[in-house]
């Protein structure tokens, strides 16, 4: 490799890891709201696949190919009991029952001490998660998406985003669209905190709260959700971003509301607003 | 000790059925989630504090005026960030987010220039007598407490019931482009709900801080949580729901810090809240309505 790239990724290795890991929870997002719902614990089921990953590699001592899948099962199943209920109603109910997720699970984080070392977290999880393991996973799931979204599920899914009740009525299923979605973004994040945990070695329980729930709606709502790839450049732009703003420091949080607020505000469809094109 | 168990838990109910009432009455009326409603929580709270500390103003005036701050706050931030999405009729999930991300900001921008250790209101801000019934000891913040929440719950039922506000108010919650086409001035009647949840929120926050004495930025946050549980418990929108479930989850998280262990009590809500969702989604009081294309 040439000597240049090797500094290069030896400076900024943490930075590219997070580029590839926000850019799974980018798309975990994307799959709610391609239907338009919305889901805030995305944050939480990161947490539970960071917990869930840590724990089977650090106590059970796991190969990573059997416990990345798990980390993918656990926040599954509890997003199941979460918002199982909610998929009968409007796209709100989902949003409150999965905001608070995130807090309940920092307590029991804390206070699970034997388990999950408490408020200190877990630390000294093995360097598992290669460059290529992530950026060959986004890969994956960004050509998942575009041949799912180009495909007779993805026109439901656009369907049931432009007028729920009209989709309905053309026949299609709506609990089991949004059942399926909710499950799949649950996998997704918890995979992408899994990642997340085997690359920095360490996690805490207080990186999966309310606050990580936001930035990563801010992803999907700066870069848009009309193709899966957009969500992806907006949890680009978003990591890369603070890297070049470090003077504002205390202020980094204001600054992500504020692209919130401007993103729904002033830029609906994102800063990569194309549709996905299908045969007619 | 269980009665005075019930009495704790009646105080802390009361302060969280004034806070969700404002909650509900937000979404009843605008049919908004607005998550900045925390935000006022905090601002009545802090607003409070400064008086008291800075000015040395006693509880009578700290309160009223921490509350009317917290409710010109709301009119201004509903007016900046929901003028616009009201206008375009562009539903309640963009207009969830839009508040998102501002509460977000709003709050990062309050830590940063208070800083996030806890504060607590002077000694002696509201003296530390204490009458006794029968064994159950109720302090003077706590006879406040109750106090403050059944007048102004009182007074907004009346409100809403006998006055015209009220009519409007009812009016709007019943059909937006009805209301409008019946002559009423729907803008003024969107700036008087916010005003007036603003100060719901604003007075349950200086309520809190003094029940706990400790303030802090983000105690609205951890109130929001218990907001959702209660609003979703007592049906969206319900008024009624909101003050039954409000003192029910007060209760149930003092029987549950006193009986199970202090650490449970953060999850009291959430696992009502859950339990609601699957068998009861209408909430308490609720019917459920069937929406036809």
């Amino acid at each position: 490799m040439a000597e240049w790239l090797d500094d290069f990724l030896f400076t900024y290795e943490n930075l590219i890891h997070a580029l590839g890991i926000h850019g799974l929870l980018a798309l975990s997002m994307y799959c709610v709201m391609a239907l338009g719902q919305l889901s805030l614990g995305q944050a939480a089921f990161m947490g539970l696949g960071a917990y869930t990953g840590a724990l089977l590699t650090l106590k059970l001592g796991l190969p990573f190919w059997l416990v990345l899948p798990i980390s993918a099962l656990v926040p599954a199943l509890v997003a199941l009991v979460i918002g199982g209920p909610t998929l009968r109603l409007n796209g709100v109910y989902l949003a409150i029952s999965t905001i608070a997720l995130g807090e309940v699970l920092r307590v029991l984080y804390i206070n699970a001490e034997s388990l999950t070392g408490g408020a200190l977290g877990l630390s000294g999880i093995p360097q598992k998660a290669s460059l290529w393991l992530v950026y060959g996973l986004l890969a994956v799931c960004i050509a998942g998406f575009w041949a799912i979204g180009r495909s007779r599920i993805g026109r439901a899914m656009e369907a049931m985003r432009e007028d729920e009740m009209a989709a309905g009525v053309m026949g299609v299923n709506l609990p089991l669209y949004k059942l399926g979605a909710l499950i799949a973004s649950a996998m997704l994040a918890g995979l992408a905190g899994s990642l997340a945990a085997h690359s920095n070695s360490f996690i805490g329980p207080n990186e999966y709260g309310f606050e990580a729930a936001v930035t990563i709606l801010s992803f999907a709502l700066l870069g848009g959700i009309g193709t899966p790839i957009a969500p992806v450049i907006g949890a680009f732009v978003l990591t890369a971003l603070p890297e070049l703003l470090r003077p504002l420091a205390d202020f980094r949080l204001v600054f992500n509301g504020l692209i919130i607020v401007l993103a729904v505000l002033f830029l609906p469809r994102g800063i990569v607003p194309f549709r996905l094109r299908r045969a007619p | 000790m269980l009665s005075q168990q019930l009495v704790n838990g009646l105080v802390l109910g009361s302060t969280y059925a004034l806070f969700a009432l404002g909650f509900t009455l937000i979404f009843g009326v605008l049919r908004v989630i607005n998550l900045t409603y925390g935000f006022y929580f905090s601002v009545g709270a802090f607003v409070a504090l400064w008086l008291a500390r800075s000015l040395g103003a006693s509880i009578w005036i700290a309160l009223p005026l921490g509350s009317l701050a917290a409710g010109l706050v709301a009119v201004v931030i509903d007016g900046i960030l929901l003028t616009r999405l009201r206008r375009t009729k562009a539903g309640e999930l963009p207009s969830l987010m839009v508040t998102l991300g501002a509460v977000l900001a709003l709050y990062a921008l309050m830590a940063a220039l208070i800083g996030t250790e806890i504060q607590r209101f002077p000694f002696g801000f509201v003296g530390s007598t204490a009458l006794e019934f029968a064994g159950v000891r109720v302090s003077l913040v706590q006879m406040l407490i109750v106090g403050t929440a059944f007048v102004m719950v009182a007074v907004l039922f009346l409100l809403l019931q006998y006055t015209r506000l009220g009519l409007m108010i009812r009016a709007l919650a019943e059909n937006e482009d009805a209301a409008r086409l019946m002559g009423i001035n729907v803008d003024a009647t969107v700036v008087a709900v916010s005003f007036l949840s603003g100060l719901l929120g604003g007075a349950a926050g200086v309520l809190i801080g003094l029940n706990f004495n400790a303030i802090q930025p983000f105690m609205g946050e951890a109130m929001m949580l218990r907001g959702f549980a209660v609003i979703i418990i007592g049906g969206l929108g319900d008024i009624r729901g909101a003050l039954v479930a409000g003192i029910l989850l007060g209760v149930l998280e003092v029987l549950t810090a006193g009986y199970l262990s202090s650490n449970a009590k953060e999850a009291v809500g959430f696992a009502i809240l859950v339990l609601t969702l699957w068998f009861r989604p209408v909430g308490l009081f609720g019917r459920a309505q069937v929406k036809r294309a």
